[in-house]
């Protein structure tokens, strides 16, 4: 980006992309969806100590449509992931994945029959966040990094 | 005119299901005529997993059952491991495990009364009641090192003894609690808005309480003032000073005011327990449960055999099956283990409240709109990895 001065007026002359890219990594609207004990420490991120508003990620829908970002937050059960899956296609381009704690990850703590382990074998995820569960302070430090990478590919580079 | 139900599909994705619950209603107009609750969308495999872990190991696990409750899940499940193998634990061990039991309590109800309110529409008393929470989960952390899912609690006692600043912190958290509960009582114990929507509605009386097995303050709102920590005292609740509050009509005003004034008992009870700590030690000594000391591993190769015999194999509690009950923020929640003389359960079954609680809301819920439906489940407090395990 760049200041130029045409006369009187001061113009900013920049890349379409990286300020599209700029706008949307600054309003992520995540998807209101708490599957387990992370959506416990997710709903304490939303909250005053924490306060997620301040990175311009508070407007939590519940709907998909609405959604940017799917923060899967808890165990994925085989019974459950139908549904996941079908949430994510409802969502409208362009979305992110946060895999939110070791369940989402890798399935964690439950190496059973139910659980499905690792979200990654059915969404394509962005941002990994480890931890039993997330505190969230690290579930802001990877959002933050999920900003970062929205940066990223708006300037083209790789995802 | 026609006679035909709409099926509504609540859930498992729906901000007021309170985790992946899924209720299938049938409705004519707005009037629930039916429900079908689904289950099972957070079935983890505890019981099943349990059965593979050593006794230490399962205490981890009970964590991830109610999240919300940690503490008295890890307290249901070590005393039962303890009444099995006949273990006489210290009294300050009771003690503090009573005071971390009421803290639970405290952040369970804060968290509970955040969500009911946020999905009536109310939105201040979630940021409220998270405040205080955020208290209670640093007094957590720095006792154990984890917000959510401590794990403080060992077979036998403690897993290490309480750090200097507890007692100072818990004294100053209750100091000011009893002011804070009267906030969120400003804002919803007389708003009229709060009555028109929660009162008279979902009711449920004690005989189908009973009958339905239903415990916790769901029971006691309907007047029936069963408690297992005055009826079966455990952790030396007999030797604390506090009421059992109780409602009379059942419907959901009243369980809101049972669990409002349950939060200023267990501040009451979290100081005495604080206040009257006793000296001693904080496991059972010489008990084979016990992990030996972290400095005579340095020094003593019996302790380094000993605890690397407990790691890795475990100890063996007698052949028999037990069942232990405790009261947990939502009810009666018991642990029923069948030991085979082995290192591991050979069954681990839960009694969830939760699960046995979510049962009266079929019943609940007919005939009423479906604006109450979320009321109701709200009420109920289910913590779906409980109900489903």
């Amino acid at each position: 980006m760049g200041l130029e001065r045409l006369g009187e007026t001061t113009i900013v002359t920049a890349n379409l992309d990286r300020v599209v890219g700029w706008a949307r990594k600054n309003s992520l609207w995540p998807l209101s969806f708490g599957l387990a004990c992370c959506a416990i420490e997710m709903i304490s991120t939303a909250a005053a100590r924490y306060d997620i508003a301040r990175f311009g990620m508070e407007v939590f829908r519940p709907s998909p449509r609405q959604a940017d970002v799917m923060i899967v937050a808890g165990t994925v059960t085989c019974k459950m992931a139908p549904a996941v899956k079908r949430l994510y296609d409802q969502m409208a381009e362009p979305k992110w994945v946060v895999a939110m704690g070791a369940c989402a990850c890798s399935g964690g703590l439950f190496p059973t029959y139910a659980v499905i382990q690792g979200v990654d074998t059915f969404l394509p995820v962005d941002v990994y966040i480890p931890g039993c569960p997330v505190k969230p302070e690290a579930l802001l430090d990877g959002l933050i990094r999920l900003q970062e990478k929205i940066a990223r590919e708006a300037q083209g580079g790789a995802r | 005119m026609s006679s035909e139900t709409l099926s509504l599909n609540l859930g498992p994705q729906h901000p007021s299901t309170h985790g992946v619950l899924r209720v299938v209603l049938e409705l004519d107009g707005e009037t629930v005529v039916d429900a079908r609750p689904d289950i099972g969308f957070l079935h983890r495999g505890i019981e099943k997993l349990a059965e593979n872990r050593t006794y230490h190991q399962v205490v981890v696990l009970t964590d991830r059952l109610d999240y919300l409750a940690a503490h008295s899940n890890n307290l249901a499940y070590v005393m039962a491991v303890e009444k099995l193998m006949d273990i006489e634990v210290p009294r300050r061990a009771r003690y503090v495990r009573a005071a971390l039991a009421e803290l639970q309590r405290i952040a369970s109800h804060l968290f509970w009364l955040g969500t009911h309110a946020h999905d009536m529409g109310a939105m201040t008393p979630l940021f409220y009641a998270l405040r205080e929470r955020e208290a209670l989960m640093d007094i957590f952390e720095s006792l154990s090192g984890s917000r959510l899912t401590p794990s403080f609690l060992r077979i036998g006692g403690l897993a290490a003894d309480i750090d200097g600043r507890f007692v100072e912190t818990v004294k100053s958290f209750t100091d000011t609690f009893q002011g804070r509960v009267d906030e969120y009582e400003t804002l919803l114990t007389d708003n009229p808005i709060w009555k028109y929507r929660t009162q008279g509605v979902g009711i449920l009386d004690a005989p189908d309480c009973v009958r339905l097995g239903i415990s916790g303050p769901m029971l006691r709102s309907a007047g029936t003032a069963l408690d297992l920590r005055k009826a079966q005292p455990y952790c030396c609740y007999d030797e604390f000073h506090f009421e059992i509050p109780t409602g009379t009509a059942g419907d959901v005003y009243d369980r809101y005011r049972v669990r409002i004034r349950e939060m200023r008992e267990s501040a009451r009870i979290a100081r005495q327990a604080v206040e009257g700590l006793p000296e001693g030690p904080w496991a059972a000594p010489g008990s084979v449960t016990v992990f030996p000391a972290k400095g005579d591993l340095k020094q003593d190769i019996t302790a380094v055999i000993r605890h690397f015999g407990l790691v890795m194999e475990g100890f063996k509690p007698p052949a028999g099956e037990v069942y232990h009950a405790v009261e947990s923020p939502r009810g009666e929640l018991g642990f029923y283990i069948v030991s085979d003389g082995g290192s591991r359960p050979l069954r681990l079954k839960v009694r969830p409240p939760s699960f046995v609680n979510l049962q009266g809301l079929v019943k609940m819920v007919r005939g009423r709109l479906l604006a109450d439906v979320v009321a109701i489940i709200g009420a109920v407090d289910i913590v779906l990895a409980e109900v489903d395990r």
